[in-house]
């Protein structure tokens, strides 16, 4: 597709849900632009990510990377308490949020304790998920997006598309409109002028601003250490600049030692971006203290469960805990980059989120999302925490149709007595060969009255035929066969 | 019950049972065993490979190279520390340049408007560096506080050669990090940048445009003289 050619608007804005996953898979499919800015975008991410781990034994850092996660995992409850103990001998006050509503309340109430009007935002999907902006807004006090990113995203009214590149559904052409509709910049393909311009933009903002809102990335127990990656320096001001910080993060994002971070810093700006490094690594260890001239006076950690602590239980699922939120498995999935991040209407996109959301959304809205998947395995090999993300998506289908344990929300949703008696009577004929045989005699015999229309598979594809006769005939000819087998001249005979 | 104690309930009551912690072997994050020339060519190509600029310098010289530095990039207002060695320096160095200098002991609330509108470049010393990623350390102090690495358009940061180490994890246990963290603690690895538009990769969004890093080597007399 020529990109140049095009007159661009910005896209119209949508509200995705995950329950409607099939028709908005559908719509993307059907749009060349969104396939061609995935298309693009994904294909350059999978080879820097191949080029950066170069010269790294990749096997056993990404052991290592896991181990450090399950070792957390495994000590999770205690770890949270060192966390907390720590953080607050530092001067941080840690808070606790069953769900993504009370944390939202939590925030809230902070901000509303600073009479804060504005609120700025480092990127947090966290925030996302629990849709801390709206909440804010609905009180009253703005928040504003600083990262380049998820400012234009939500300059254009829209949830981001992947959770490291939340406008990688934006081409040049259609940010230039936005910027250019929304705050009044000249129209252009200058990514420099555009990147001042939004400079510019937030810089008033960073100074104006009532409270800072980040997430976390790693959240150290050991020292009670708060660890944010980033390029662009939001993340910096966002914790620097206003005169209090609120961080928020999942429960699962602690780490027992400060020597568990390098690892799994490695591995995550590898895995994202294919970058060595990022530009910035930032550590937070308490608010401004007596005698600085610089940082917040107030730091809070907000720590949310919202679902995490039931995935927990299980100790196949438990595996999803591990993540890194480096959306490697997005860059490397099929389905991903041919549908785009907002088809999924969740979160969390991709590999990754198919198999967080039903757990944080139950499995009646996330449904159709573990059978978005082709279980090619791409997102396994790559997860630099080596989640089995293919066994997991199978076990979240088998959860759907009621043939797991039972302990995701919203288990068994898809089951249908009529699928579960096909299904159970396709176990019996394959376990009776005697009955197997007669019936695939008779399937052969009778392919001539089968339609040649057969719903949605003949839309695309022709119908199967079965084969006059079946496999276990033909061998039976074959061995009845066999003596004239090695004859040189058979096809004389 | 609150939020906390159900929360952690949850967590200790597991349906399946206690987790068994794995073993980490860390030996892949470190031993690298570079020489210090090897220490430094690494350095320098990650960080010039994302735009930072290198300069090499002396200890003895380096406060003409910084001089040269801030006329060649037009800087007028330097923000700086006072107290340490390398401010104590810049400060003698400048004396007679025409740059202004700029105190930053005064608290952000009283020149905030000055410092993000007013000041070209901000100067800093750096704990050291890390050769693998090419990255520098810092740990702001009241002297150098955080902001001034951050908010004016160029950093200037100087580095003494000798404290490049070969990886993050060998930084953080050699100085044992983990016995008592500062307010803040800082990698930088260039300056700032975004690829959020299509990609495409631009430099200086909201931290600084430039970063130049100043490597000062000990000068082959006062070596001899060690």
């Amino acid at each position: 597709m020529n990109a140049e050619n095009q007159a661009f608007q910005p896209q119209p804005v949508q509200s995705y849900s995950p329950r409607e996953f099939h028709r908005q898979a559908h719509d993307a499919l059907g749009n060349p632009q969104i396939r061609g800015n995935f298309r693009k975008a994904m294909d350059g991410l999978m080879t820097k990510r191949r080029d950066s781990f170069e010269g790294w034994d990749l096997e056993t850092l990404r052991e290592l990377g896991a181990n450090i996660r399950m070792r957390a995992l495994a000590k999770l409850p205690d770890l949270l308490e060192q966390l907390e103990t720590n953080c607050q001998a530092n001067g941080i006050r840690v808070h606790w949020a069953e769900d993504g509503e009370e944390a939202c309340r939590i925030i809230r109430e902070i901000c509303e304790a600073h009479d804060a009007k504005s609120v700025i935002k480092g990127k947090s999907m966290v925030s996302e998920e629990m849709h801390l902006n709206a909440h804010l807004e609905a009180a009253g006090i703005e928040a504003l997006e600083s990262d380049l990113g998820e400012y234009l995203v939500q300059l254009n009214e829209q949830t981001p598309s992947h959770i490291i590149m939340p406008a990688i559904h934006l081409n040049t052409d259609e940010i230039s409109e936005i910027l250019h509709e929304k705050t009044g910049t000249e129209r252009t393909r200058d990514v420099d002028y555009m990147t001042a311009a939004a400079r510019q933009q937030l810089r008033e903002r960073f100074m104006a601003a009532d409270v800072g809102v980040s997430g976390v990335n790693f959240a150290v127990a050991e020292t009670g250490t708060l660890c944010l990656v980033e390029n662009e320096g939001n993340g910096r001001m966002t914790t620097t600049v206003p005169p209090v910080h609120i961080a928020v993060t999942g429960i699962e994002k602690v780490v027992e030692h400060l020597r568990d971070v390098p690892p799994l810093y490695s591995l995550l700006t590898r895995s994202a971006t294919g970058q060595h490094v990022t530009t910035y690594f930032n550590m937070i260890n308490s608010p401004r203290k007596e005698g600085e001239y610089d940082g917040p006076k107030e730091v809070h950690l907000v720590l949310v469960d919202s679902g995490r602590s039931s995935i927990y239980q299980d100790n196949e699922l438990l595996d999803t805990l591990r993540c890194i939120r480096c959306g490697a498995c997005m860059n490397h999935c099929p389905v991903y980059t041919r549908v785009g991040g907002h088809a999924y209407g969740t979160t969390y996109p991709g590999p990754i989120g198919s198999i967080l959301s039903p757990h944080m959304m139950g499995l009646e809205e996330t449904r159709d999302l573990p059978t978005a998947s082709s279980l090619c395995g791409a997102c396994g090999e790559v997860c630099p925490v080596k989640i089995p993300i293919p066994d997991l998506l199978v076990r979240l289908r088998r959860e759907a149709v009621g043939e797991g344990r039972g302990n995701v929300p919203g288990a068994g949703v898809k089951r249908t007595r009529k699928e579960a008696a096909a299904w159970k009577g396709f176990q019996w004929m394959a376990t009776h060969p005697g009955v197997w045989r007669s019936g695939t005699a008779v399937v052969g015999k009778l392919k001539a009255i089968m339609p040649a229309k057969l719903g949605a598979w003949t839309e695309y594809r022709t119908a199967p035929k079965p084969a006059g006769r079946t496999l276990h005939a033909l061998v039976k000819q074959h061995q009845a066969d066999k003596p004239s087998v090695d004859t040189p001249d058979k096809e004389q005979r | 019950m609150s939020a906390r104690n159900a929360i952690l309930k949850r967590l200790r009551e597991r349906a399946d049972g206690p987790l068994v912690a794995p073993e980490c072997d860390f030996a892949v994050v470190t031993g690298r065993g570079w020489s210090p020339d090897e220490r430094l060519a690494r350095f320098e190509r990650w960080i010039t490979s994302v735009h930072g600029e290198v300069v090499h310098t002396t200890r003895d010289d380096w406060g003409d190279a910084l001089a040269r530095v801030l006329a060649d990039k037009g800087v007028r207002r330097l923000a700086l520390g006072r107290e340490h060695p390398v401010a104590v320096e810049a400060r003698l160095a400048l004396a007679n340049a025409e740059v202004e200098l700029v105190d930053v002991d005064r608290d952000i609330e009283d020149w905030q408007q000055e410092q993000f509108e007013r000041v070209d470049a901000g100067l800093t010393s750096v704990g050291g560096a890390i050769a693998e990623t090419g990255s520098l350390w810092l740990w702001p102090t009241p002297d150098e506080p955080r902001l001034i690495s951050l908010v004016p358009s160029i950093h200037v940061a100087v580095l003494d050669a000798e404290t490049i180490e070969d990886t993050f994890f060998d930084v953080m246990e050699r100085h044992d990090w983990a016995r008592g963290m500062p307010t803040n603690a800082l990698l930088i690895s260039g300056p700032s940048k975004t690829a959020d538009i299509e990609q495409t990769l631009a430099y200086g969004v909201h931290g600084p445009r430039e970063l130049v890093v100043l490597v000062r080597h000990v000068d082959a007399d006062t070596e001899e003289s060690l």
